[in-house]
C-alpha cells in the first residue's frame, strides 16, 4: 500500500491520472471502516485532507458552491442552514459529532449509498456535482450522478470537487426513520419542500435518488403519490413494506411541517 | 511510511503501515494506550481524540493523515498532576464503572464545555450520542458533565 498526499487540486488531479486506481479518502468515515477490517486494500490512497480547494463553502451570485470536503458539522452552521435547511438537518442526523466532524458531502456523493444522508435534501434543490479531471471540469445533475446502489458516472481520473445548488428558498424539511436518533443508517429518509410546487426525494427506499413534485394544489394526494415511487427493498434495516409505509408517513408529517 | 505529529503538545515520529489508523499508531507505536480500541468503525466513541483541536474518532483517522497536524488524547487533558475539570466531575459523580468508555466520554465532554460552557441537559445528550457506555445507563455521566460545567463557570467566576 502506498499514500499520496497531493497539496493542490492540480496535484491530485495528475496523480488520479496517473493512477486511475488510486482510491480517494477525505473524512474517512467510510474507507476506514473497510481497510480496518481487511475488506479493501487498495494499492495507492490519494489523500486528499491537505487540498485547500476541496474546502469550506462559497457564494457565486445565488449559486452555491459548497467544496467536497465540506463536512456534516460545517454544513449545520447558521449561515449554510439558512441558504440549505434541509441539509443542515439531514447533516445533523448523521452519525455522531465525531462522524460529523470527518465525514464530507463529497464522501457521500462517492459512496452514494442508497442511505446517504446529504443526498434527498440535495436532490431537492437540483443540486450538480462538479467532478473534475485534468481533462476539465464537467457538472453533472445529482440524480445523473448516481447510477444505482453504490454507483456513479464519475470516471476513474475524476475525483469530486465540489457541489453546485442554488437554493429555492422553499419551505423544507428532512426526516428519518431509525432505532434511535444518533448513530443511525437510515431505514427510510425523506426530503420535502413546499415552494411553488411540492417536491420529495427519499433515502434507503430505492437504488438511486428519486425526485416526486406536484402542483401544490394537489397536496392531499402527495404522500401516497411519494411512498407509489419507492421501491424499497427487504434487508436488515427494515421491510419493504414498512419502508413504503414509513415514507407515507413522513410525507404526511413532512407537509404538515413545511405547509403549515 | 514515517508519519510526524504533534501529541498532547510533543513532538513524535511514528514508523506507521499505510493502511493504519491513527488510533493504532497512538496505542501500539506512540505510547499513548488511553483512546480505547473497540469497535474500529466509528460507533462506540471509545477512541476519540481532538485532532487539530476538534472531536474525532482517531480509528477513522488514517495514520498518514495525522502527519503534520496536532492530537490531543486523554493523557493529555490534565495539567501535570491536576486533573481536567471533567476528569475530576467524573471521579465525583461516580460516572466510572469498567473504565473503557470513560477515556472517550472524557474527551468528547471536555469538547463540549470549551465550545458550550453552560450546557442544556439535551446539548448534553447530543454531545455525547457518539459515546457508548454498557455500565452506567449514562445518568451518573451527565451528572458528571453539569458538575463539571458548574465548576468550570465557577472557577472562571472566581478568576
Amino acid at each position: 500500500m502506498e499514500v499520496l498526499t497531493p497539496r493542490s487540486l492540480r496535484e491530485a488531479l495528475l496523480v488520479k491520472a496517473d493512477r486511475p486506481d488510486a482510491v480517494a479518502i477525505q473524512g474517512g468515515t467510510d474507507l476506514m471502516v473497510a481497510l480496518n477490517f481487511d475488506r479493501s486494500r487498495p494499492a495507492t490512497v490519494l489523500n486528499l485532507n491537505e487540498v485547500a480547494e476541496l474546502r469550506g463553502w462559497s457564494r457565486d451570485n445565488g449559486t452555491l458552491r459548497l467544496g467536497s470536503a465540506l463536512t456534516y458539522a460545517e454544513a449545520m452552521r447558521s449561515e449554510l442552514a439558512a441558504e440549505l435547511p434541509a441539509l443542515a438537518e439531514a447533516s445533523r442526523t448523521v452519525g455522531s459529532p465525531q462522524i460529523r466532524n470527518r465525514g464530507t458531502i463529497g464522501g457521500n456523493l462517492a459512496t452514494a449509498s442508497p442511505a446517504g444522508d446529504a443526498l434527498p435534501p440535495l436532490h431537492l434543490e437540483s443540486a450538480e456535482v462538479e467532478c473534475a479531471s485534468v481533462r476539465g471540469v464537467r457538472r453533472v445533475p445529482l440524480d445523473e450522478f448516481v447510477t444505482g446502489v453504490k454507483r456513479t458516472v464519475l470516471a476513474p481520473d475524476e475525483l469530486i470537487s465540489a457541489v453546485w445548488v442554488t437554493p429555492s428558498g422553499a419551505s423544507q424539511t428532512f426526516m428519518k426513520v431509525g432505532p434511535r436518533n444518533a448513530m443511525v443508517i437510515a431505514v427510510v429518509s425523506l426530503a420535502l419542500s413546499a415552494g411553488e410546487e411540492l417536491r420529495a426525494s427519499f433515502g434507503s427506499a430505492g437504488p438511486r435518488p428519486v425526485l416526486v413534485t406536484a402542483p401544490r394544489a394537489e397536496a392531499d394526494t402527495f404522500a401516497e403519490r411519494v411512498a407509489a415511487a419507492a421501491s424499497p427493498i427487504d434487508d436488515v434495516r427494515g421491510s419493504a413494506v414498512y419502508r413504503r409505509h414509513a415514507l407515507r408517513v413522513l410525507a404526511s408529517r413532512a407537509l404538515e411541517r413545511t405547509m403549515g | 511510511m514515517r508519519v510526524s505529529l504533534r501529541v498532547n503538545g510533543t513532538e513524535a515520529e511514528a514508523d506507521c503501515w499505510e493502511g493504519e489508523s491513527l488510533l493504532w499508531a497512538l496505542r501500539e507505536q506512540l505510547g499513548y494506550p488511553g483512546s480505547k480500541n473497540a469497535c474500529e468503525q466509528g460507533e462506540c466513541g471509545s477512541c476519540s481524540v481532538l485532532f487539530d483541536g476538534v472531536l474525532v474518532c482517531s480509528c477513522l483517522v488514517l495514520a498518514a493523515q495525522a502527519d503534520g497536524h496536532e492530537v490531543t488524547t486523554i493523557e493529555g487533558l490534565a495539567d501535570g498532576d491536576r486533573l481536567h475539570p471533567v476528569q475530576e466531575a467524573f471521579l465525583e459523580t461516580g460516572a466510572v464503572q469498567c473504565g473503557f468508555c470513560t477515556p472517550g466520554l472524557v474527551v468528547a465532554a471536555a469538547y463540549l464545555l470549551e465550545r458550550s460552557p453552560e450546557p442544556s441537559d439535551e446539548e448534553i445528550r447530543e454531545a455525547l450520542s457518539g459515546n457508548l457506555c454498557r455500565c452506567t445507563g449514562y445518568e451518573k455521566i451527565f451528572a458528571a458533565v453539569r458538575l463539571a460545567a458548574r465548576s468550570q463557570v465557577g472557577r472562571e467566576g472566581r478568576g
